[in-house]
């Protein structure tokens, strides 16, 4: 049998778990915005390009891969829920309204491409094509507006700070976005693909010192909490790999252009991790430690997050290794 | 609207439109790993069409239950927050671990499975199939974990905290390996299969029938007349099995969840000898609304409901309603629930017997009124699915967690009526439509039928990797 006491008594390994998990549910919900982020991005390009064949182009493209993609967001409100519960439980009842808002835009947004492809009349495929354009840029937005409420303690929905950084991370899917779709259907989609994303880096910068200013102003600390050196690394760093994704669009290096829109999603959850810590819901002042559950279910789930991880990311190297190189709007089903 | 009615009524709806689509796609798995397997060993046509058909109506049923399947997680920190609060530490692990293990698993593949066809070998392409599959069951795996433990809860020590109540987890393999699991996981899982071969079966016998029975030449009967033969014999194993276990899985409420089981039966006052009534007449409007036992006029089976109750002693005592402390669950509800799916599931039997028997005297295509009885019936098996999960649910009322925390003291405190009554409003509306659509697009992929012809890839010598692959672009 398995001795209960030995993973009652205290961490495993002696291991900070709290901390841990605070790390592992942002890098859960930076892979789901970085992952979903460029089904997102390629949703509102989907928006700007011309032809049924190059719509079905971005449609393919994404197709088996944006499923998976958005289980990252499942398994982050898993870890929320399952490590933090109060903190689950405030943060989505308080932001009620806006939580729905967001699953109504991944609704459409999951529903759209299924229903685009089973019928080749204009109208439908017309009134699909917007849904999915729609899906894809209010789901980010509004995942924004949670974001930046929750990071500020705000109660109500409707704010600057969310208006901003729901801006913010539209742009970071668009980026991610362009890169994906040159990297995967660069030969069915005209070259402006490049172009918007290059637009939409330098939106995002600009988005992203909008956010600071709104926020310098909002924290309790302000400026202060915002001079911390690894959040200034980490905008300097921004800016540094904004340009380095303009270079590498330019020169055709997609995959370079792709994985620093990765890098700029993992820097942007982790300054918002940063500011956060070790607070976990500002508004009603709950930190990490306060909200974490006991040592016994926490063990059992680092086992099994442990164990199941390094799984799960064999399967998407299965998955991308699989539809590695450009696809093609013929492997649409 | 009141929010703990909004609440619970929204709830009710997103769980019963979502549990639709899970279903389906675990009811398909098993029948698609077959095809698959089939489809790559002896390279006959039919085992493609039947692949490829069946894997279509699976992916638009998976892309839905994401969709409606994350609202529920989120439901529960939304409009259940002081019972997430109290019981996340038991109740957020197994959701956890469903989506890093299951969904996870069965998302990633499902890319492999449904557009990877011309891009893997045969072995990953067989493997994706399974680990699809497998995916899907083990969703039900953690999901029923996590909803038996509040059927039946175990392992758990109750402590106050800042005026809360919460649940602390203790014992770990008491709470998870709680012996409710197993009779929910088989019953659900045994009942997914047979709700896909009864559509299955129903949808088959349209196309059997207008072609045998009525004449009309179908270019595809081969394809019909395969689902509908391995269609008949997954309801032939499935249904007598469901009965069978239903039978233990009734005993075992009736030991764990006494005052659910009252309901079920609808007894009232503590009794023993009690009848039950296999078929039960309202005799009047009263006696739908607030079914009484003793009162029914109805087909009695003398001591069957102390059999059921006890395991074989009929003389056996239930416990009535009016002996719990806290109030009876909406007896009337249950009552007839349970009954409606213990009818259809006896009628599925029947069924199996009837197209069994007409296939051992080789006339399954030519009987008619059988075909129609199948067809009649291919949506009856998630009815019933449907049905079995109202009495499971509205059965353990008023509690959220057994005999710990009520429903309406689980609803988040600070939510306001305005806004759950706008969600709730919206999901009617949204789900309305959503439903509308998957029945749409589900009767368009019957209508179009298989592939078939140029299009499969059985029909071709084998091509050198860089010649186009022809005819894929009109595939639908």
């Amino acid at each position: 049998m398995i001795s209960v006491e030995g993973l009652s008594s205290g961490p495993l390994f002696g291991l900070p778990l709290p901390e841990l998990w605070f790390g592992l549910m942002f890098a859960l919900l930076a892979t789901f915005l970085f992952l979903d982020g460029f089904d997102f991005g390629a949703g509102a390009i989907y928006g700007l390009v011309d032809t049924d064949r190059q719509r079905e182009a971005v449609l393919a493209a994404v197709g088996p891969f944006w499923d998976g993609n958005e289980v990252w967001l499942v398994v982050f409100g898993g870890a929320l829920f399952a490590a933090f519960p109060a903190a689950y439980a405030g943060l989505f009842s308080r932001h009620y309204l806006l939580m729905f808002a967001i699953l109504g835009a991944l609704i459409i947004r999951g529903l759209a491409p299924e229903m685009y492809e089973q019928r080749h009349d204009n109208l439908w495929q017309r009134a699909w094509s917007v849904a999915f354009v729609a899906g894809s840029v209010l789901a980010p937005f509004f995942l924004g507006v949670f974001a930046g409420n929750w990071l500020v303690g705000n109660e109500g929905s409707v704010s600057l700070i969310g208006l901003v950084v729901g801006v913010t991370l539209t742009l970071l899917t668009v980026v991610s976005g362009a890169a994906f779709l040159r990297l995967k259907a660069q030969h069915d989609l005209p070259p402006e693909v490049s172009t918007y994303g290059q637009i939409a880096v330098v939106g995002y910068l600009l988005a992203v010192v909008a956010t600071l200013a709104v926020l310098a102003v909002r924290l309790p600390e302000g400026i202060t909490t915002l001079l911390d050196p690894l959040i200034v690394a980490l905008v300097v760093a921004s800016i540094l790999l904004a340009a380095g994704y303009i270079l590498a669009l330019r020169r055709e290096q997609n995959l370079i252009a792709l994985g620093i829109a990765g890098v700029l999603t993992y820097g942007l959850v982790t300054v918002v991790a940063r500011i956060m810590y070790p607070g976990i819901d500002p508004a009603t002042g709950a930190t990490v430690s306060d909200t974490i559950v006991s040592t016994l279910p926490l063990n059992l789930m680092t086992i099994g997050a442990g164990l199941l991880l390094p799984l799960v990311v064999v399967y998407f190297v299965v998955l991308y290794t699989a539809f590695s190189g450009p696809i093609t709007p013929e492997e649409a089903y | 609207m009141d929010p703990v009615i909004a609440s619970r009524a929204q709830f009710a709806l997103t769980t019963m439109v979502h549990i639709i689509f899970p279903v389906m796609s675990m009811g398909l798995a098993p029948f698609l790993i077959y095809f698959t397997w089939k489809d790559i060993r002896t390279a006959e046509p039919v085992y493609e069409q039947l692949r490829r058909f069946w894997t279509k109506i699976f992916a638009i049923s998976f892309v839905v239950g994401t969709v409606t399947g994350i609202v529920l997680e989120f439901e529960f920190g939304t409009n259940f927050a002081a019972f997430s609060t109290a019981a996340g530490e038991l109740f957020g692990g197994p959701l956890a671990v469903e989506g890093m293990m299951a969904f996870m698993l069965e998302a990633t593949f499902l890319g492999i499975f449904v557009f990877g066809r011309d891009r893997v070998g045969d072995k990953l392409y067989f493997i994706s199939s399974v680990a699809v599959g497998l995916g899907t069951w083990l969703s039900a795996v953690w999901i029923l974990i996590a909803n038996s433990w509040m059927q039946t809860p175990r392992g758990y020590e109750l402590a106050t905290e800042g005026g809360q109540t919460v649940v602390h987890l203790v014992d770990p393999i008491a709470a998870y390996a709680n012996p409710r699991f197993s009779y929910m996981f088989v019953h659900m899982q045994n009942a997914a299969v047979e709700s896909v071969a009864l559509f299955m079966a129903g949808v088959a016998a349209y196309y059997v029938m207008r072609h045998h029975v009525w004449g009309f030449d179908h270019e595809n009967i081969d394809f019909w007349e395969t689902t509908l033969k391995i269609a008949l014999i997954a309801l032939l194993i499935t249904a007598p099995l469901q009965a069978f276990h239903g039978d233990m899985y009734g005993r075992h409420v009736a030991e764990t969840q006494p005052q659910k089981f009252a309901a079920m039966e609808a007894v009232w006052e503590t009794d023993s000898y009690v009848p039950e009534y296999i078929v039960a007449f309202p005799t009047s409007l009263d006696s739908i609304t607030d079914p009484r036992a003793k009162e029914l006029f109805g087909i009695g089976i003398p001591g069957g409901a102390s059999w059921l109750a006890s395991g074989g002693d009929p003389t056996a005592e239930i416990t009535g309603l009016n002996e719990f402390d806290t109030e009876s669950p909406p007896v009337a509800i249950v009552f007839w629930a349970f009954r409606a799916m213990v009818g259809m599931g006896f009628w599925f039997i029947l069924l199996s017997f009837w197209g069994g028997y007409r296939w051992y005297k080789g006339e399954l295509f030519e009987d008619a009124l059988l075909h129609k009885a199948l067809m009649g019936s291919s949506v009856l098996g998630i009815v019933a699915v449907e049905l079995g999960w109202v009495v499971t649910e509205v059965g353990r009322q008023p509690w959220v967690i057994q005999g710990i925390m009520k429903t309406r003291e689980g609803v988040s405190p600070g939510l306001t009526g305005t806004e759950a009554t706008i969600t709730f409003a919206g999901f009617v509306g949204l789900y309305a439509a959503l439903l509308g659509l998957y029945a749409y697009v589900i009767a368009r992929v019957i209508r179009n039928g298989p592939p078939s012809g140029d299009d499969l890839r059985t029909n071709h010598e084998p091509t050198p990797p860089e010649a186009p692959a022809t005819g894929v672009a009109d595939d639908d």
